[in-house]
């Protein structure tokens, strides 16, 4: 283990040294990563010179295979070759509508309500898992070109990805044992990206339609500030589904000529399948595309498909991105002539009918003048950049939004609406509740997300229970539940009995997500068999929260321990900080954690007066701005 | 409880520059997102989210004609009462139900420009609706409540309007 180097009170280690910070796009296809080298954002690359990681796991007996050389296994291997893991993600087995053509074996986890897992020879892997997998990659990837450990991540999700499948990113992250900085929305990410490249100012579209999923943004643009007006999306709608048209549709010419024609292997749909890409992106140069294989059984495939055959295909799925695109447009309450410009993200917007639909729809020409592959990995480097603090008082500040209304179920399966979709973050609302019998003393409380009246055509975020309400006339108790949601767009619920002051706080952990438990034992399982390596790598952890801690509260005290403490204040700080410093010397993890809580819990006062002056300082400037006029 | 003019700085009244209420909010929001205090301790980033979201509730009140109206009634002590109170006078009930007419048979021949012929028509009674309470704040509040009891009904077939949109045109 190495060693640690804790500084002298007061004395923080050079505190302007350049932080290492990437951006990450977990994408459906193809994942990327980047990071802010002499003020450019810029991709990195692998040893081979690819940019773009196909988000492609394959498992063998005793490692794993991600990127090109899995992806070239695909069709070998297709039951341990997992693609496309993302659109898994949070999501039970139900959720999976188009299960026959996918060749993996799905299995239903019962300890974890119903999260699905996917059968390997390596064992059962959660979507959780193989996601962490390309993340471990990426980290690696950008830890060999920067020279050092990574400080932390920006990572992005679809805009329209509800509470569990942010909550599964943040979860696979943390199982790559990345510290995330931020969860970011890909169109924020892309508008970041393409606003600070041309100066933009005005409203801005972010048309996001990537491997699996579709979002679409409306953005403010100003000195900086990118103010998200609304957001929609389709998050099971991505490139995919153009490959899946084309497969099913030389299946059916295979069909129509053969006698006999027996379903395929999981080798052949997996071939198939890419067949399939791969005439998609030839038809966006080209008028027809060929496609021939070999199938397994010797049957010979040999088709023709021209572009007009194809844009027929998927004209559909075209259209399925227009009806969002109209929901944010009102949302928003803008009319087409305020838009000042398109950005189109995600590979699939380089099928030329994808650009026409775009186009028509919004009577201007999409810029396109980033690489839509990119564009989302360079928005979030340079987010990034800023969160890990190596651009102090830098203008940028991104307020987003949330993505779904939340609610909660009353009587008859109905929705009680509590935040509605597009409010900016974070948000917290209250909702008072009563009940309905005499004397009840325990409510149940079934949290949902989405816009549709009844709870049935919501997903299902958390259920639990309020106990200890003291026994009244029906109608008579007062529950308030409070929805917090915060910068990530994760979602944290507590509820009140107002007369009697109950509180059950309450961390909602999605119905489809993983628990602490399985987290602690997952990591404990990726660090090693031996014991004391765990007890080591949990020390470590625990001394570089408490050293993160002590540094932030130093650079805090440095700024404002003299105008806002006391002598005897600062004093009470200061015998904290020694005392965790002592105990980081030691080997007692839980010592550690103990003595970060208290001496967190000893500033609160001081977080608190330090947040006020901040209000008067940000007000206070605009005098002065006024006086100078 | 912080008043939310006071936060951003702004006179108590309910006409509002919304150019110095945006720029406020941005000035606010630079300084207390949670952007800001990613590297510092939980206790600030605690802090940190529950101011963001009290400036962020505060806009939202602030920016909206309806919730502004109520909150100046609210800081004088005066409920408007949207949920329980829903008697009107009769020539408001009167354009009520022709408003919710006039809706159905958009939905049922699925007239879209019907709808935003409609849309236009609530903009417009909001608009007389808003001028009326800003004199009512100040001169006679007692009845502002009703007014503001209109501009919420006026909101609610507005949002009812668009979702119906919504609804035809997928």
């Amino acid at each position: 283990m190495a060693l640690l180097q804790i500084s002298e009170p007061g004395l923080s280690p050079a505190p302007h040294q350049h932080k290492l910070a990437v951006g990450i796009d977990l994408g459906t296809t193809n994942s990327l990563v980047a990071t802010v080298r002499s003020g450019m954002s810029t991709v990195l690359h692998d040893e081979h010179g690819h940019a773009l990681l196909p988000s492609v796991v394959r498992y063998l007996q005793d490692a794993v295979i991600v990127g090109h050389e899995a992806q070239a296994a695909q069709s070998l291997d297709p039951v341990n070759t997992i693609v496309s893991v993302k659109r898994f993600m949070g999501r039970a087995l139900h959720d999976i509508t188009d299960r026959a053509h996918i060749p993996y074996h799905f299995v239903e986890n019962d300890s974890s309500q119903g999260i699905l897992e996917i059968k390997t020879r390596a064992g059962l892997k959660s979507p959780v898992e193989i996601s962490a997998e390309i993340l471990k990659t990426l980290k690696a990837r950008a830890e060999k070109a920067l020279g050092g450990e990574l400080t932390g991540a920006v990572i992005t999700v679809p805009a329209y990805f509800d509470d569990a499948q942010r909550q599964a990113t943040k979860d696979a992250a943390r199982l790559a044992g990345l510290h995330v900085l931020r969860l970011l929305n890909e169109p924020t990410a892309a508008a970041v990206a393409y606003g600070l490249d041309n100066a933009a100012e005005g409203v801005y579209v972010i048309y996001d339609l990537g491997g699996g999923t579709f979002d679409i943004s409306i953005l403010r643009l100003s000195k900086g500030v990118f103010e998200v007006l609304a957001t929609n999306g389709d998050s099971a709608l991505g490139g995919d589904d153009f490959d899946h048209r084309i497969f099913c549709w030389v299946l059916d010419q295979v069909r129509s000529k053969t006698k006999d024609f027996k379903p395929l292997s999981e080798e052949d749909t997996r071939l198939l399948l890419t067949k399939a890409r791969q005439a998609k992106e030839w038809l966006t140069d080209n008028h027809e595309a060929n496609i021939v294989c070999k199938l397994s059984n010797g049957a010979l495939v040999d088709e023709t498909l021209s572009v007009a055959q194809f844009v027929a295909l998927t004209e559909h799925l075209v259209i399925k991105t227009l009806s969002p695109t109209r929901k944010a447009m009102r949302d928003a309450g803008l009319s087409i002539d305020e838009i000042k410009g398109v950005v189109l993200v995600g590979g699939a917007t380089r099928m030329p009918h994808i650009r026409h639909a775009v186009q028509a729809f919004f009577e201007q020409e999409p810029l396109t003048n980033l690489d839509p592959d990119k564009v989302v990995a360079l928005g979030a480097a340079i987010q990034a950049n800023v969160l890990a603090g190596n651009r102090s008082g830098d203008e940028l500040l991104l307020l987003d939004i949330t993505p779904l209304s939340l609610g909660l179920e009353t009587m008859g399966g109905l929705v009680e609406k509590v935040i509605p979709r597009n409010s900016t973050l974070p948000i917290a609302r209250a909702q008072d509740f009563t009940t309905y019998k005499d004397g009840q003393t325990a409510m149940a409380i079934h949290v949902v997300q989405g816009e549709r009246e009844l709870v049935s055509d919501c997903r299902s975020l958390a259920r639990f229970e309020l106990r200890g309400i003291p026994p009244m006339a029906a109608g008579a108790a007062r529950i308030r539940v409070t929805f917090q949601v915060d910068a990530d767009g994760l979602l944290s619920v507590s509820a009140r009995e107002q007369t009697n002051s109950v509180e059950a706080n309450i961390t909602v952990k999605p119905s489809y997500g993983l628990n602490e438990d399985q987290i602690t034992s997952m990591l404990k399982d990726s660090f090693g068999a031996a014991e004391s390596d765990k007890a080591a790598r949990m020390l470590r952890e625990a001394v570089v929260d408490a050293q993160r801690l002590i540094e932030a509260i130093q650079a805090a005290l440095a700024e404002d321990g003299d105008t806002l403490l006391s002598a005897d204040e600062r004093q009470q700080i200061q015998t904290h900080i020694d005392a965790l410093l002592a105990l980081c010397q030691g080997t007692d993890s839980h010592a550690v954690k103990q003595a970060s809580d208290a001496l967190n819990h000893a500033t609160e006062d001081f977080a608190a007066k330090r947040m006020d002056a901040s209000v008067q300082k940000a007000l206070a400037g605009k005098n002065l701005d006024s006086l100078e006029l | 409880m912080q008043n939310y003019f006071a936060l951003f700085q702004l006179p108590q009244q309910f006409e509002l520059d919304m150019a110095v209420l945006d720029a406020q909010y941005r000035k606010l929001q630079a300084e207390v997102h949670p952007d800001k205090f990613v590297n510092a301790s939980p206790a600030e980033r605690m802090q940190s989210m529950q101011m963001a979201t009290l400036v962020n509730e505060a806009y939202q009140v602030l920016k909206q004609p309806t919730s502004r109206a109520r909150y100046l009634l609210q800081l004088q002590g005066i409920a408007t009462d949207e949920e329980n109170n829903t008697a009107m006078p009769g020539d408001f009930l009167m354009a009520q139900m022709e408003w919710r007419e006039a809706m159905d048979d958009a939905r049922f021949g699925k007239d879209i420009p019907a709808l935003d012929a409609l849309l236009k028509e609530m903009r417009t009674q909001a608009k007389a609706l808003q001028q009326q309470v800003a004199n009512e704040i100040v001169a006679a509040p007692t009845q502002a409540a009703l007014t503001v009891r209109k501009l919420r009904f006026i909101d609610k077939v507005s949002e009812d309007v668009n979702q119906l949109i919504a609804q035809l045109e997928d």
